[in-house]
């Protein structure tokens, strides 16, 4: 290529004409990374403090006493956040009890039996579900299901109990596995359900055999979703499963999540400043800790078993 | 600079050459048709064609078949015969219904919702539009390869093991594979990697696999449904040389846009068009050489002379 202008005489000049055009697109593509950057930030930022409080705390309590300490009880000085590890847990592996079996069902149902009208009818209504407040949920827990489970078969069970918290949790986390993996059940190419068809497979081989696994990325992505979030959980398990921090695997008792806890100390109980108060910041890096380590899981578990259809 | 786009002839369509020629025996030379010598079309006029257009003991009787989608029809009172052992070639342009009558052959078109069928088909004298017949059991008889090439996220293996399990297949199943890999001309290029992925192949020879896959539940009629639309030629040629083979042992209609390949494999093609009504009716059906060489309906003629569709 040669670098000198070779201008044909009488021509107009053709190329560079657009470079206001030029400009645009770069202030376009700055502004995009700007809002993208924000997200960048913040994480960094909640990070970074979670992590200064965090430590400053684990400098007075040893991590290993934190860790493996069976009660809590900051106000006398025990630090063991087992109560309220397993307290989430529980509530969690229970609440995914509901939340994975109805929500994977529903969205089969959804994606492969429905008709168009049933669909457009029972959709809307699971996205109201995900669109309801928390704090309804626990409400609805506290006033509705642990009175129906008194009357009815488990007359023991607490006021406050972790019961009622799992099954609401279940409920409110049902949309979040029904709609995304409808929404990858249906991604799957129609092609492939053909193919299946094809060589005389029935409706559930179709499904059991080709789409679900096809689908398993996204599938397995919601349940983990609905897990982290069911760890997340906050107020309907605060209002529904109470506050007393029990090393106990017995749902019919109340227990304390980690969540629960951090809204009872920044309710004010705990002086600022305070090595009470500071327990918030470790509990929450240990929450992030199980949340980052659930997602590595997940990413581990997707490419191991997906079914890439592309 | 200038040239960005490059130009390729279409290589399917052979050399712009009127139809026709393809059976004026020994007119197509090398010199008409300079490609590849193993890419000269081959002539069905080579084999021969002693039947008379009286199919006997058809393998699959269309009677008067009305398919609509909704309120709109789309097959409009097709009859047609299928013989036995044969190629079968439906063409026709675009929206012709070609591909809905296909798709009946083995009650795939029911999958569509809002689809009504009128009419009935029978194979082998069972009539497959009657109460108590399960499209299922259809299908086992009468498999199907689509106009793309849709392997499973599987492997080799399971791909084409795959309907013989569903099927309950109680014999060998790696003879099975083996078997059904080498009828489709696959065995050679993939039995050192029968645990790889289906998708990892190439377009050719992913629709091989789909016909092995197919051939794996032992069919009695294949259907293919534009099944090198997709392909490059030399992928073409392939599957066009397989179906030959095929034709030996099962009933093949083939439903296509390339009017040279219902020339080139087909010993019977149908010809199908939708007026101004919109619906696909058959216009003409007979032997291919006798309906590319001497159309009897007009239609017929303008189609194969490319003077529409």
């Amino acid at each position: 290529m040669s670098t000198t202008a070779v201008v044909n005489p009488g021509r107009p000049q053709r190329f560079g004409h657009r470079r206001s055009q030029q400009f645009t697109e770069r202030v376009i593509a700055a502004v995009l990374f700007g809002c993208a950057a924000v997200t960048v930030l913040t994480t960094v930022g909640i990070v970074v403090i979670l992590f200064s409080e965090g430590l400053s705390f684990f400098r007075e309590i040893h991590p290993v006493d934190f860790l493996t300490g069976t009660r809590w009880t900051p106000a006398s000085g025990n630090f063991g956040v087992l109560p309220l590890i397993l307290g989430t847990l529980m509530i969690a592996v229970g609440a995914s009890f509901i939340s994975i079996p109805v929500g994977t069902l529903s969205a089969i149902f959804l994606a492969e039996y429905a008709s168009p009208k049933v669909r457009s009818i029972i959709k809307p209504i699971l996205e109201v579900l995900a669109g309801i407040p928390t704090i309804v949920y626990g409400f609805f827990a506290l006033t509705f299901i642990t009175p129906l489970l008194r009357d009815s078969w488990l007359p023991d069970v607490g006021i406050f109990n972790a019961l009622s918290a799992m099954i609401v949790v279940g409920i409110m986390t049902v949309p979040m596995v029904s709609s995304i993996s409808d929404d990858s059940l249906r991604a799957v190419p129609e092609s492939l359900r053909e193919a299946a068809y094809g060589v005389g497979a029935t409706k559930f081989e179709v499904i059991t055999r080709v789409t679900f696994p096809s689908a398993l990325s996204g599938i397995v992505a919601s349940y983990i979703l609905a897990i982290s979030r069911a760890v997340g959980e906050t107020m309907a398990v605060t209002v529904a499963a109470g506050a007393t921090p029990h090393l106990t695997l017995n749902p019919l008792e109340s227990v304390q999540t980690m969540t629960a806890y951090i809204v009872q100390v920044t309710q004010g109980e705990a002086p600022h400043g305070t090595i009470e108060f500071r327990t918030i910041f470790a509990i929450a890096m240990t929450l992030f800790a199980m949340t980052m380590i659930m997602n590595l899981l997940s990413a581990r578990i997707v490419s191991k078993f997906r079914e890439r259809y592309e | 600079m200038t040239q960005l786009q490059q130009t390729y002839p279409d290589p399917l369509s052979v050399n712009e050459v009127p139809i026709q020629q393809h059976f004026n025996k020994g007119e197509v030379t090398e010199s008409s048709t300079p490609r590849e010598p193993n890419l000269r079309p081959r002539m069905k006029s080579d084999r021969p064609s002693k039947e008379t257009d009286e199919i006997k003991d058809p393998a699959v009787r269309i009677q008067d078949l009305s398919v609509w989608y909704g309120s709109k029809q789309a097959v409009g009172n097709v009859s047609l015969d299928i013989a036995r052992n044969q190629i079968t070639a439906l063409i026709g342009p675009s929206g012709c219904g070609k591909s809905t009558l296909l798709r009946c052959i083995n009650r795939m078109n029911e999958l569509i919702s809002g689809v009504r069928i009128e009419g009935q088909i029978e194979i082998d004298g069972e009539p497959l539009y009657i109460d108590g017949v399960d499209p299922v059991e259809v299908r086992r008889v009468i498999g199907m390869v689509f106009q793309r090439p849709n392997p499973f996220a599987k492997s080799i293996y399971d791909n084409v093991a795959f309907g013989a399990r569903i099927n309950g297949y109680q014999g060998d199943m790696d003879e099975l594979v083996r078997q059904s890999l080498e009828q489709a001309a696959l065995w050679d290029e993939v039995k050192d990697d029968l645990k790889g992925s289906g998708l990892a192949l190439s377009g050719g020879q992913q629709q091989r696999l789909c016909i092995a896959r197919a051939i794996a539940v032992q069919p009695e009629v294949i259907l293919m449904d534009e099944p090198c639309s997709a392909l490059d030629p030399i992928a073409t040629q392939r599957i066009e040389d397989l179906m030959q083979e095929l034709a030996t042992s099962y009933t093949i209609v083939i439903v296509t846009h390339n009017m040279q390949q219902a020339a080139r494999v087909s010993n019977r093609t149908a010809f199908m068009l939708a007026q101004e009504d919109l619906v696909g009716r058959l216009v003409e059906y007979g032997q291919t050489e006798q309906l590319f060489t001497s159309p009897s309906n007009k239609r017929t003629e303008d189609y194969i002379t490319g003077r529409f569709g």
